[in-house]
């Protein structure tokens, strides 16, 4: 393998850990509140905002189809969060019914789209797939500034997303408004999915939230130091991710980092300092 | 037969073979387990090209359908090792062995015909095109006849097993003291939806499988709460959903997977909105009803007070209502309205009198 790293791949390489920074420390939250699934549902969610913002705007610019996925991902997720509150459906099965039905709609959308006479065929199989080579410089600057404002509003309302995530109950006794947290929690985690489904697709976007945390989760029992483990393993795998996958044509980054990241977390469930396997034994001898 | 009539028979029976486990899927808080599996499955499909170089051998079957088996052995392992919560470990296991399918397609298949896309979106338009030939007999698509053994064997075991799954599915601890095995069901569900992935995806690629095994299920959970009609409403919705958007896809003239499943999706909206039961409109209705039968009420305990008072000409009367009990006068006509239908008050020259049912009302209204 020879890494030649030209601008192209440190670009690539940036955009990468920036996303595995920020859905890393989002994707702590998801973990502890046990609701890593839903990253799946709104990754998959957003497909049809990506097909609609472009038949609207005739536009490829990503921040407008940026914008498009962002809208179709929240909508997803209250529509998840409105049928488990209202109706006898549990949230396994309001996911489900989400993230394939909205996918569906994302897939007629696309396959109209692609047989419009001023569309290129390319754009369906990135975002399911994600390609690294795709990003541009000005894409990273968008991704940086989203996931900025993300980390910035997480550190603003860290006290109320902890308390909430621990222990809603007692949240609402100190007069924290537990449903809007909660909204607002998500919409950072939307944004978060839909800044990586350029590079890393919608299918496998989902992965880039838990496994990070999860693997976190393996190596401390608390809450700060897993937020900063976290986005230290989602943005090393990034890296390394991209590496990988830049030094092979044709090989899609999505999948790549995945894999990277699967490595990580056997590592750290087998490793890790609270909770792993191998000072399980210790300490039990 | 016509290609058109072949393309439609293929979508209903796949989405009959994907509700019957699919109901069972939404009852046991699993629904999710279907997406898992359902992706999973292209690791074992590509692993066994990779053994037996050929694309149309049983082997890539069976292949696929261990996959999905051992997705669930290793999610089951990963949330019994306690170090993750079920849906983290769901969300670890297919996402790695999707990648690894679409890794070794990518870097060791670029010259054979398994598409990512088509694993993951797939194409029943092209169904057709693949004959079962037997004897030189054309007897079918290849499709159809997968699926329909599929479908065969889904519904023998939901037959045969019908009261363990419904046992183990509704009281869990029931089933075990009479020595039923959890484990058994749980694994023989995942089997079957393994089995119903592998014949499908070919067809309709792994997220309509999704959407057909979760959605036309849920949607009859909201109609009904008996369990041979939930699977009845379901096949019936699955089967009208696939109608309905193979129809729609034709005229769109677009991906027939996604119109599928986008209908599914309108079905449950119109399920979630008319449902008799647990409908938003029924509720709404609910709500209002239960707003003026309490306000019609506090209209009666008024009356009844002031009956047969030197002030019941003043108190008595509509207009005097929107002082007194500071409702709008639109509301306090409509609540009057109400009381007059429901004949607990009589009304003459401004007057309000209550009626024996109406005093009778306000009697009970205020023993409670």
């Amino acid at each position: 393998m020879n890494i030649v790293i030209d601008y192209t791949i440190w670009i690539m390489m940036i955009g990468t850990a920036v996303l595995g920074c920020v859905s890393g420390a989002l994707g702590s939250f998801a973990v502890l509140r046990k609701q890593s699934l839903l990253g799946d549902a709104i990754s998959h969610a957003a497909l049809p905002g990506i097909g609609i913002a472009f038949l609207i705007t005739q536009s490829k610019s990503a921040n407008i189809l940026l914008l498009g996925a962002f809208t179709a991902g929240l909508i997803g997720s209250i529509l998840v969060m409105l049928i488990v509150k209202n109706t006898v459906i549990k949230e396994d099965s309001a996911l489900g019914i989400i993230l394939s039905v909205f996918f569906g709609i994302g897939l007629v959308i696309l396959t109209m789209i692609q047989k419009m006479p001023n569309a290129s065929q390319s754009g369906l199989t990135t975002f399911l797939f994600g390609s690294a080579a795709t990003i541009l410089k000005d894409d990273i600057q968008t991704m940086a500034i989203i996931g900025a404002i993300a980390i910035i509003i997480l550190m603003m309302f860290w006290k109320q997303f902890k308390l909430i995530s621990f222990d809603p109950h007692f949240a609402a006794t100190q007069s924290i408004p537990v449903k809007k947290m909660e909204i607002l929690l998500t919409i950072l985690m939307v944004a978060a999915i839909v800044i990586g489904l350029q590079t890393v697709g919608v299918v496998l976007m989902s992965a880039m939230v838990i496994a990070p945390a999860a693997s976190a989760r393996q190596w401390t029992n608390r809450l700060g130091k897993m937020v900063i483990i976290s986005a230290l393993f989602g943005a090393v795998s990034g890296i390394v991710g991209v590496a990988i996958s830049a030094s092979y044509p044709k090989v899609p980054t999505g999948p790549i980092i995945v894999i990277v990241m699967s490595v990580i977390v056997v590592i750290s469930l087998m490793l890790g300092s609270a909770q792993g396997l191998l000072w399980e034994k210790v300490r039990k001898k | 037969m016509s290609d058109q009539l072949e393309i439609a028979i293929i979508a209903c029976m796949v989405s009959s073979a994907c509700v019957l486990p699919g109901v069972f899927l939404v009852l046991r808080r699993v629904a999710l387990m279907s997406d898992a599996i359902s992706h999973a499955i292209l690791l074992g499909i590509v692993a066994m090209f990779f053994w037996t170089k050929n694309l149309q051998s049983l082997w890539l079957m069976a292949g696929a359908t261990g996959a999905g088996i051992l997705t669930v052995m290793l999610t089951e392992a990963l949330i019994n090792s306690r170090k993750l919560k079920k849906d983290a470990a769901i969300g670890l296991v297919f996402p790695l062995f999707f990648s690894l399918g679409v890794l070794g397609i990518t870097m060791f298949a670029g010259n054979i015909h398994i598409d990512t896309d088509a694993v993951l979106l797939g194409e029943i338009a092209f169904a057709p095109f693949n004959r079962l030939v037997i004897n030189g007999i054309d007897v079918g698509p290849m499709a159809m006849w997968m699926i329909g053994v599929t479908l065969v064997i889904n519904a023998s075991l939901v037959t045969l097993f019908y009261k363990e799954l419904k046992l183990m599915t509704f009281d869990s601890a029931l089933g075990k003291a009479l020595g039923f095995s959890q484990a058994l069901i749980h694994y023989g569900l995942m089997t079957m939806v393994s089995i119903t992935s592998v014949a499908a995806f070919d067809a309709v690629g792994s997220i309509l499988v999704v959407a057909l095994m979760i959605t036309p299920a849920a949607t009859a959970y909201l109609l009904t709460q008996r369990l041979p009609v939930m699977i009845g409403i379901g096949l019936a919705v699955g089967i009208l959903a696939s109608l309905l958007g193979y129809t729609a896809a034709y005229f769109l003239d677009a991906s027939i997977a996604g119109c599928i499943a986008a209908t599914t999706g309108i079905m449950f909206i119109l399920a979630l909105i008319f449902s008799p039961h647990h409908g938003l409109l029924m509720k709404f209705l609910l709500k209002q009803h239960q707003k003026q039968e309490f306000a019609a009420k506090m209209l009666v305990v008024q009356l009844l007070s002031h009956e047969n008072t030197s002030l019941e000409d003043q108190e008595n009367t509509v207009d005097h209502l929107e002082k007194h009990m500071n409702w709008h006068p639109e509301f306090a006509k409509k609540i009057t309205q109400f009381a007059l239908n429901e004949r607990l008050i009589s009304h003459s020259n401004g007057l309000l009198k209550l009626t024996e049912l109406g005093r009778e009302t306000a009697k009970a209204a205020l023993r409670m």
